[in-house]
């Protein structure tokens, strides 16, 4: 496939980096990305994947866009409110980049979708809001063996680490198991500093880029940490991988996957009964 | 043309477009061919010339002349060297 003149002028800032070139920019639009999530953090990580022209992105999200949505999830406009966010999502990356397949599913993941959703992508970004979806999402892609970057963001802090099985520490393996319900505040309770999502999901897309280039080193075997008030970005060097986790070494004893409970925290303003 | 007798392998006229997808299409046409392989850019004089060699040469590729054609344009030829 040769590139028309309007995807070279497109891509060109792309195409001029040594690293990158024709075939590195080949390789993004033969890329596959599925976000999960399509919120603080899925929602740079969407535009900037779009516009970077990976051929096929798949977006998993269950809600409607909320006014209290658009502090920070970008993506999404208030003429969107009350739209599918996966659908809203879908026409903001398509007017970014018309070249590009966006594929949407209107659901949460759970034990019984999520190795279907995974399967046909090369590398999957957790933007969730909650534990029993990260965990899912570790011990689901460990066992499919895909590579996946998780991050997390609350208040004025961010995390972020990458994942690729069999080359490093996993989600579970820093993690273990998710905190008790209630013990610690959701984003919802806690707040979030708007563009913290920006600054940690555009740093899961760049690690997609990366890994779809092969360009660079992958954030795996370390967490990175933002912590916006004091200014401090932390790479912290995570023990290697496998030795006693339940999910990833090589006597595992998570086999299954597991659909932990949600913490029941959910106020909603629309709620009737709030 | 009458001095070089290097074997010109592949041609690209970068004369309709302009920066940076100038260098971007020559960067292309360059791809296209084996390492060692010779490519003739047919580029305008001003921007065009003043980068694209440079750019070239920045990736490791090897410039073997550039021809000032006195119309306002040049010909660059360029050997391909893969890293």
């Amino acid at each position: 496939m040769a590139f028309t003149d309007e995807q070279l002028e497109r891509y060109s800032r792309h195409i001029i980096l040594k690293e990158i070139g024709v075939k590195g920019q080949k390789k993004l639009n033969n890329g596959k990305v599925l976000i999960i999530g399509a919120g603080g953090l899925g929602a740079p990580a969407a535009m900037y994947l779009a516009a970077a022209g990976v051929g096929t992105i798949g977006i998993v999200d269950a809600d409607a866009v909320d006014l209290s949505n658009l502090q920070r999830q970008i993506i999404h406009t208030t003429n969107d409110i009350g739209k599918l966010k996966v659908e809203s999502a879908k026409e903001t990356m398509n007017a970014i980049n018309p070249d590009i397949t966006v594929n949407t599913y209107h659901e949460f993941v759970t034990s019984e979708n999520i190795n279907d959703l995974i399967k046909d992508y090369d590398f999957i970004i957790d933007g969730t809001d909650n534990f029993p979806a990260k965990f899912l999402i570790n011990d689901a892609c460990v066992m499919a063996g895909k590579p996946f970057s998780h991050a997390g963001i609350i208040r004025f802090k961010g995390q972020l680490m990458t994942v690729v099985p069999g080359e490093g520490p996993c989600y579970r393996c820093v993690f273990k198991n998710p905190p008790p319900k209630d013990a610690v505040p959701t984003c919802k309770q806690a707040g979030v500093i708007g563009a913290m999502g920006g600054v940690i999901g555009s740093l899961q897309a760049m690690e997609a880029v990366k890994y779809i280039t092969g360009v660079g080193e992958l954030l795996v075997g370390y967490l990175l940490t933002y912590d916006a008030l004091s200014m401090e970005f932390h790479k912290i060097k995570l023990p290697p991988r496998g030795k006693g986790c339940a999910v990833c070494s090589d006597t595992p004893s998570i086999t299954e996957l597991i659909d932990y409970e949600q913490a029941a925290c959910e106020w909603h303003p629309g709620d009737k009964n709030a | 043309m009458s001095d070089l007798n290097i074997e010109i392998d592949e041609e690209v006229d970068i004369t309709n477009v302009v920066c940076p997808v100038t260098f971007v299409k020559a960067k292309v046409a360059l791809e296209e061919l084996d390492d060692g392989q010779v490519l003739k850019i047919h580029l305008n004089d001003g921007e065009p010339v003043q980068n694209v060699p440079r750019s070239l040469k920045d990736e490791g590729h090897q410039i073997l002349k550039l021809i000032d054609n006195e119309d306002g344009t040049y010909d660059l030829i360029v050997r391909k060297v893969e890293e």
